[in-house]
């Protein structure tokens, strides 16, 4: 399909950007590398040495670093699940023709507009506190119990936050693609009498699929390096602890070296993730 | 060829001098956003009158950001920062790394012996003063007179830990939603951990032996939380194990708590009755003991000190003079009234009648602070600095795991055993890998 | 937009829109609300709704005390800086992935995405050391350059998504008509993916709007945008919500605006796109 020249323009268009990440990725990698080996601690550089494997050690033998494990791949599968249902039915009705159908969008794609730690910090001190938070004030209007957020379901509560702040930006993707469904075959669809539901699944969620792929792939990105968020409300601990959160702490520990270590192991996991996505949703990316 | 280059080093040095004479000096001042600190910046015209040639730059980052911030900058010497707003736990550690200039060009009316000795002794190494403290504090229990009046109790000047434990119990009604006690529970090392830390020492708990070997496997440890986690479990208020300062603030502001055993610096604002409910039925305690000879409470001082980094170190020392000397307390006093200056750093200020008039809490927080002795903390013989913490770079993490495991023993998701021998776990193998233990 | 509605549909939809609306949005208006009252009133149990002393002190002492507007401005030259500066590099990439794959388009465009991979506190050190050695630490243009390479992947991924949607043989068919590639590109490419290019921006731009780990740690006065200026706010020994409200509310102001129009734009861009 392609012509010779094409494809050299191809190679041209593509260049200076592969380039330019490649030198991104390439140098902090590399001294990222050499720091793993190395004991150094920023706040003692005398000590500075080759260490060997230690840090690679201490890092994987660390108690928390399953439990960190384990919760960042439900925090990333847990947001993933609500945003890209969330987003495909929010889209979906957004996508109707209704009155104040401007101001309604902007109001979906509002929690995007809120930093994290913003939004962390509004969550927990407005709504999730438990003597003068909106949601105390619910339950106990209802007479229904206290939920006691942080304390009692603190994974569950950083959910809810990361998802909230990112279902406007599954719905923006969402409701672009299905904008551009051919109208013809939305009407031919209706005349034809087909079931909303037939309708929904045979034409809509297939015509979505390759946007429900980018919003998977994106979002995974982002949600494996969540921070600020546990950072402001629970500040980590076993069941929030996630792995950039340890690497973090090893960080804070002034421990550099450690920290590196860490890094590597967390991008080693995140490209299994990674991999195993598009193994399961990558058919969708094929032309 | 050598005269070249004699020519161009005093071309360079002529440029520079020339460069400094003219060049207004621009103060990089990192800082947190507390109340004190939020004055003082209000009131920087007094200081850029007197003082022109100095712009100020305010750089306000949330106390572990700035931390975190300052950290790197000054042991990458990237001198981003010309003063730094630290507390007791760096000062120590960076004067002995040679990372700070040691303040001794203050000026003669700074006064250097007025300031409290605790406070004094926090900010230096090898009695050298490396940081002027802008406001300090120690810990004592705040309660309600109402409460107390009510359940037949008398809150002695210096309780014992059983006296506030039974008396949280009475206090505490689940019908009115009145809550026995306060205290911290959200995992930090200076959250939850300076709390705890502070109350271990009462139970004659170390952090580590003489050898540096964790203690969390003896029983004072046990001692010390098994009775924090049941008194909070007993008498405290649903959700304990996410609360920090401002949560329990809150909590007492608005009529909810009996105790409070909290920072000094609190004691102005449950009094204020702008802020307060409960402002007119406050009374102040010493932090509570187990008559082991020591009070569970801490020591803090916010202070102001300057890299080495630094390229303006005269400009800089010029500030700190201004902001932590008494030409500053006189001005807050009669800008903004007695009971808003700095408190906890100047013995001249405990001596003014004024100030003892505008302040009810003046008394117990200097018997606070002066019963804090940073260098000798615990019952037993210990290796290190500090009251609530451990003053050693590793400390933040450590304090902050060890912290957890404690919050989530509060919350009820481990057990009492299960956090302290993780803590121990833990603890050990980054003492280990660090080099402490051989 | 042929579609024939019937009114009590288009009630029904409406309700169950504004509903939705409502609920995603409302932590944010009742964010903005708090921001109006005095600390007491923001820590209230119960809560006050509407029926309080509304004031706007709040605002006043943020104002007073930062520098907002430097913070303002640092923050829409970084976001809109880099995500411009992004879609110059990534919009021929997409293209050329989208429209004369290879072998190994594949591989590399999830190449790219894994740049994003390394948890950033890991790679502090490294750029900072970098920044440090390049004089670039609490720099415009330093910053600049590492929010274009940290969304670059993100752009050219949604761009390669979009640019997907448009079906070959339209282009096909323009390449038989004699069309160069450029005006391909310009003529038949382009007003179709004015939507697809329209929503990169607009996401983008916020994604770096919200980055908050490297604009916190590789700038200090000079370049700091309002990332550093919220991080002032976000904690203090004492009440703070009504102040944390309105510093937040201002943080989000500007871009709150931009996307206010971006959205105008992107309806149109979007109806435009469907029409062919």
């Amino acid at each position: 399909m392609a012509t010779q020249q094409t494809r050299l323009l191809a190679r041209a268009a593509v260049a200076p950007s592969v380039l330019m990440l490649f030198i991104w990725m390439i140098v902090p990698l590399v001294m990222t590398i050499w720091f793993s080996f190395h004991r150094y601690d920023l706040q003692n550089l005398d000590t500075y040495d080759w260490s060997g494997w230690e840090n690679y050690y201490y890092f994987l033998t660390d108690p928390a670093f399953i439990q960190a494990l384990i919760v960042t791949l439900t925090l990333v599968a847990s947001v993933l699940v609500i945003t890209v249902v969330g987003g495909v039915l929010l889209a979906l009705l957004m996508d109707q023709p209704f009155f104040g159908q401007g101001i309604v969008r902007l109001m979906v794609l509002a929690p995007f507009f809120v930093m994290p730690t913003v939004s962390a910090l509004v969550w927990k001190n407005l709504f999730m506190n438990p003597d003068s938070g909106l949601f105390t004030w619910i339950s106990q209007s209802l007479h229904l119990p206290v939920v006691i957020w942080f304390t009692n379901y603190p994974l569950l509560s950083i959910i809810l936050i990361v998802a909230w702040q990112w279902l406007p930006f599954a719905t923006l993707i969402l409701l672009t693609a299905i904008q551009s469904l051919d109208e013809e075959q939305k009407e031919a669809a209706q005349l034809d009498g087909a079931k909303p539901l037939s309708y929904f699944f045979y034409i809509v969620l297939p015509h979505l699929s390759r946007a429900i792929t980018v919003v998977v792939l994106i979002e995974t990105i982002f949600l494996l390096n969540t921070f600020a968020e546990i950072k402001v409300t629970t500040n980590g601990g076993p069941s929030t602890s996630n792995l950039p959160y340890l690497v973090y702490l090893t960080q804070q520990a002034s421990d550099i070296g450690g920290a590196s270590a860490g890094a590597l192991i967390a991008v080693v996991l995140a490209n299994i993730v990674a991999m195993f996505l598009v193994r399961l949703i990558g058919k969708n990316l094929e032309a | 060829m050598k005269t070249a280059k004699t020519l161009l080093a005093l071309a360079g040095a002529l440029a520079c001098s020339v460069a400094s004479a003219w060049a207004a000096d621009t103060l990089t001042i990192a800082t947190v956003n507390n109340g004190d600190m939020v004055r003082m910046q209000k009131l920087t015209d007094d200081f850029t009158k007197a003082n022109p040639d100095v712009t100020l730059n305010w750089v306000t980052l949330e106390e572990n950001a700035l931390r975190e911030k300052v950290t790197t900058d000054i042991a990458t010497k990237a001198g981003q920062f010309d003063v730094l707003t630290i507390g007791t736990y760096e000062v120590p550690i960076w004067a002995k790394k040679g990372w700070l200039v040691s303040l001794d060009k203050l000026g003669a009316d700074y006064d250097v012996d007025d300031l409290l000795t605790p406070i004094r002794a926090g900010l230096s190494y090898e009695d050298k003063l490396y940081a002027a403290p802008f406001y300090g504090e120690s810990s004592m229990v705040m309660y309600r007179k109402d409460l107390f009046a009510k359940a037949g109790l008398t809150m002695p000047e210096s309780p014992t830990w059983d006296f506030v434990a039974d008396a949280a119990r009475k206090i505490a009604d689940k019908a009115t939603g009145t809550y026995g006690i306060c205290l911290r529970g959200k995992a930090g090392w200076g959250e939850n951990m300076a709390f705890i830390t502070a109350m271990s020492n009462s139970f004659g708990a170390r952090w580590f032996d003489e050898k540096w070997h964790p203690q969390f496997d003896q029983p004072e440890w046990k001692n010390t939380l098994s009775f924090y986690v049941k008194l909070l479990k007993d008498a405290g208020p649903p959700g304990a194990s996410s609360n920090g300062f401002n949560e329990n603030l809150t909590l007492f502001n608005s009529g909810k708590c009996g105790m409070w055993i909290d920072a000094t610096v609190a004691a102005s604002f449950v009094s204020d009755p702008k802020q307060s409910k409960v402002s007119d039925q406050v009374g102040f305690a010493l932090a509570p003991n187990n008559g082991l000879g020591k009070n569970a409470n801490w020591l803090w001082a916010w202070s102001l000190a300057i890299p080495k980094s630094s390229k303006h170190i005269e400009a800089a020392e010029k500030f700190i003079a201004w902001a932590t000397g008494k030409h500053y307390i006189d001005l807050v006093a009669s800008k903004e009234g007695w009971a808003n200056v700095p408190p906890g750093t100047r013995k001249s200020l405990y001596a003014n009648p004024e100030y003892q008039k505008a302040a009810p809490f003046a008394k117990l927080t200097l018997d606070s602070i002066m019963s804090a002795d940073p260098t000798h903390p615990t019952v037993k013989p210990v290796p290190y600095v500090g009251v609530q913490f451990v003053a050693i770079p590793e400390f933040q993490g450590i304090g902050t795991t060890v912290g957890q495991q404690f919050s989530a023993a509060l919350a009820g998701s481990t057990t009492v055993d299960a956090a302290l021998a993780s803590a121990q776990n833990s603890t050990t193998r980054t003492m280990t890998k660090a080099g402490y233990i051989k | 937009m042929a579609r024939a509605v019937s009114t009590r549909r288009k009630i029904l939809v409406t309700a169950a829109a504004w509903l939705a609306g409502l609920i995603v949005f409302f932590p944010i208006l009742w964010m903005v609300i708090t921001s109006f009252k005095t600390e007491g009133d923001a820590s209230a149990m119960p809560p006050v709704f509407l029926f309080f002393h509304w004031t706007t002190e709040n605002y006043a002492e943020i104002l007073e005390r930062s520098n907002y507007f430097l913070a303002a401005w640092n923050s829409v030259f970084l976001s809109i800086g880099s995500t411009l500066l992004g879609l110059v590099f990534a919009v021929p990439a997409a293209w050329a992935m989208a429209f004369a794959p290879g072998r190994k388009t594949k591989d590399l465009l999830l190449w790219m995405l894994s740049t994003k991979m390394m948890p950033a506190i890991g790679a502090l050190m490294p750029i900072f050391l970098l920044f440090n050695y390049l004089g670039l630490l609490d720099n415009r243009w330093g910053v600049l350059i590492v929010m274009f390479l940290l969304n670059l992947p993100i752009v050219v991924w949604m761009l390669y998504t979009y640019f997907k949607e448009i079906p070959g043989e339209i282009l096909e068919a323009a390449r038989m008509d004699g069309a160069s590639l450029w005006r391909e590109i310009i003529y038949v490419l382009a007003p179709m993916a004015v939507p697809g290019i329209a929503s990169t921006l607009l996401l983008n731009t916020i994604l770096a709007w919200n980055e908050a780990f490297w604009t916190i740690n590789l700038t200090t006065f000079d370049a700091a945008p309002l990332t550093q200026f919220i991080a002032g706010y976000s904690a203090r020994e004492g009440l703070f919500w009504a102040t944390l409200s309105a510093a937040s509310t201002l943080a989000i102001l500007p871009i709150v605006v931009l996307g206010w129009f971006s959205q105008k734009q992107l309806v149109r861009g979007l109806t435009f796109g469907a029409v062919k």
